[in-house]
């Protein structure tokens, strides 16, 4: 206890981020130093870039207005892009589950959860575009290269944020069946799937709605889909196609993505 | 009849919570066990159904020994065994039905609990017992959407469809206002004398472990330092159960802690 209290005078200020300064002044002065660094050794070949600017204006002019006369293409792409998107979701989910129980450590024993947790690094190490140029490579252009891809791709998230749910279960519902002389199915079935549950449902839509978009990206490197339409418009100069398509990908994801949140809002 | 001998649970290399512990407990008596947090009464219970593994030692129900079950033999042991909980573990997204028939899952099928087809006397003795207890107008809610007495009451009644021989009640009362909290200790012991159904029960507060049990022991560190009726327990045997703390301010640190809990929920 202090037996003298100043009560005026004294001046405060907000403690800084980073209590230590010769930290803080030290990343500061990196950071820049840095991307002082970065700028003035990569090679920015400012006559290309003068070059580009009418091209650019060249390719937007061409662009415009869109045109939608290939209708029928168009709408065969997004086709083939919403079935890769559905199957892949599917398949992921199937996959994604099993795998998910697999990663929990609460749940699976140490040598199973290794495995679980491996077979999720390894899929989410790769962004998607890569795995399709992998898989294009293996299995041959068209949308067979973009399913296994965005199966892949699902798994990665899916299976991920599954096991952190599981993780996270109330244990007292698994011990109380386990107490009535459930077996392990059995509890699992009763005691830890209603908990994970609205989560699955969740995810399940937000990753259909995320298929979606990287099923018109990974259609650019060959793997089937709105993608694959869009790159032979881009292919063949059709500059005002390719704006009417994507323009339309702008379209279908905006859907997709309102109907996904509602629905995952009106869930918990 | 439960009988325990030298029971010794030890969790890794710590002193052991339970010490060589010996209880018996025979016929259809209701027991109460009292103790300060930490004295190992929920170790106990959980040692009887193997949720703890005992490290050693003997427990014996009926004449099967349960330490030393594994597998199938120790499920179809704990079906045997009732337990209801402080927190309830009531699986909050089923229906008060599916919860209570999940007392029934050591004895089911697994495409019966798959397919929720449960035989028709497991539903008959659902409803008969959810009618007893008054909550068999709630079969298709959701269990989240009870209030604490009324959980409990699913609680105990999945327990009962299990058709136990020993009924296990870890702090039933403690999460319930003390109202409720009657209610349910009332409801144990109306159903455990028309049963004819021994019950273990774990509780903090002693007035209501006086009032609804004809036995009463007493655990301390371990080692149960007190066991007779509740005539028997005077402020002496209180002062020592709960030694370093009075007992009169233990019961009031504890419903301040009850309190805490309710709210935390």
């Amino acid at each position: 206890m202090s037996s003298t209290v100043q009560s005026t005078g004294r001046t405060w200020k907000k403690p800084p981020f980073i209590a230590n300064p010769v930290l803080r002044w030290g990343l500061l002065i990196a950071t820049v130093a840095y991307v002082w660094w970065a700028m003035t050794s990569l090679p920015f070949d400012w006559d290309r870039i003068q070059d580009g600017v009418p091209r650019a204006i060249r390719i937007f002019k061409g662009a415009f207005p869109p045109s939608f006369i290939r209708g029928e293409l168009l709408f065969d792409g997004f086709m083939e892009s919403i079935k890769i998107a559905i199957v892949s979701t599917l398949l992921g989910l199937a996959l994604s589950v099993p795998i998910a129980f697999a990663s929990a450590s609460n749940i699976a024993p140490k040598w199973l959860y290794t495995i679980g947790r491996g077979v999720i690094i390894v899929a989410r190490s790769f962004h998607p575009v890569i795995v399709a140029i992998l898989f294009v490579k293996a299995v041959g252009f068209g949308p067979l290269a973009g399913i296994l891809t965005l199966t892949v791709y699902s798994i990665g998230f899916v299976a991920k944020m599954l096991a952190e749910r599981i993780e996270e279960i109330d244990w007292g519902q698994v011990e109380a069946i386990r107490a009535a002389g459930g077996a392990t199915f059995v509890t699992l079935l009763y005691a830890v799937i209603p908990q994970i549950m609205p989560r699955q449902i969740g995810l399940s839509i937000y990753q259909l709605d995320s298929n979606l978009r990287a099923s018109a990206i990974v259609g650019i490197v060959g793997a089937g889909g709105i993608g694959s339409t869009l790159l032979n418009a881009f292919g063949r100069y059709d500059y005002d196609f390719a704006l009417a398509i994507t323009l339309c990908i702008i379209g279908v994801i905006l859907v997709s993505e309102a109907i996904s949140g509602r629905i995952r809002r009106n869930l918990w | 009849m439960l009988r325990i001998k030298e029971l010794v649970k030890r969790y890794g290399d710590e002193k052991a919570v339970l010490k060589n512990l010996n209880l018996e407990v025979p016929g259809e008596s209701v027991v109460s066990i009292i103790g300060a947090s930490g004295a190992g009464k929920s170790t106990l219970l959980r040692c009887i159904n193997r949720l703890v593994e005992p490290s050693s030692g003997s427990i014996e129900l009926n004449g099967t020994e349960l330490t030393k079950l594994e597998g199938k033999a120790l499920r179809l042991a704990r079906r045997r065994i009732g337990m209801v909980f402080q927190g309830f573990n009531l699986i909050d997204r089923l229906t008060v039905m599916e919860n209570v028939q999940s007392g029934r899952l050591g004895y089911l099928p697994a495409w019966r609990a798959v397919t929720r087809k449960y035989p028709q006397e497991d539903i008959d003795r659902a409803f008969h017992l959810m009618e007893r207890v008054g909550i068999a107008h709630y079969a298709d809610k959701r269990a989240d959407e009870l209030s604490g007495g009324e959980r409990q009451r699913v609680g105990v009644v999945r327990a009962l469809m299990q058709e136990p021989e020993i009924l296990l009640a870890d702090e039933p009362t403690a999460s319930l206002d003390p109202k409720t909290s009657r209610q349910i200790m009332e409801l144990l012991r109306a159903l455990a004398s028309e049963l004819h159904l021994p019950v273990l029960i774990n509780i903090h507060n002693v007035n209501e472990a006086k009032e609804y049990t004809q036995r009463i022991v007493g655990m301390r560190f371990g080692r149960i330092i007190f066991d007779g009726e509740p005539t028997d327990l005077n402020n002496d045997a209180m002062d020592e159960i709960y030694a370093g703390v009075p007992a009169e301010e233990r019961g009031g640190a504890e419903s301040n802690t009850h309190l805490r809990e309710v709210a935390a929920r």
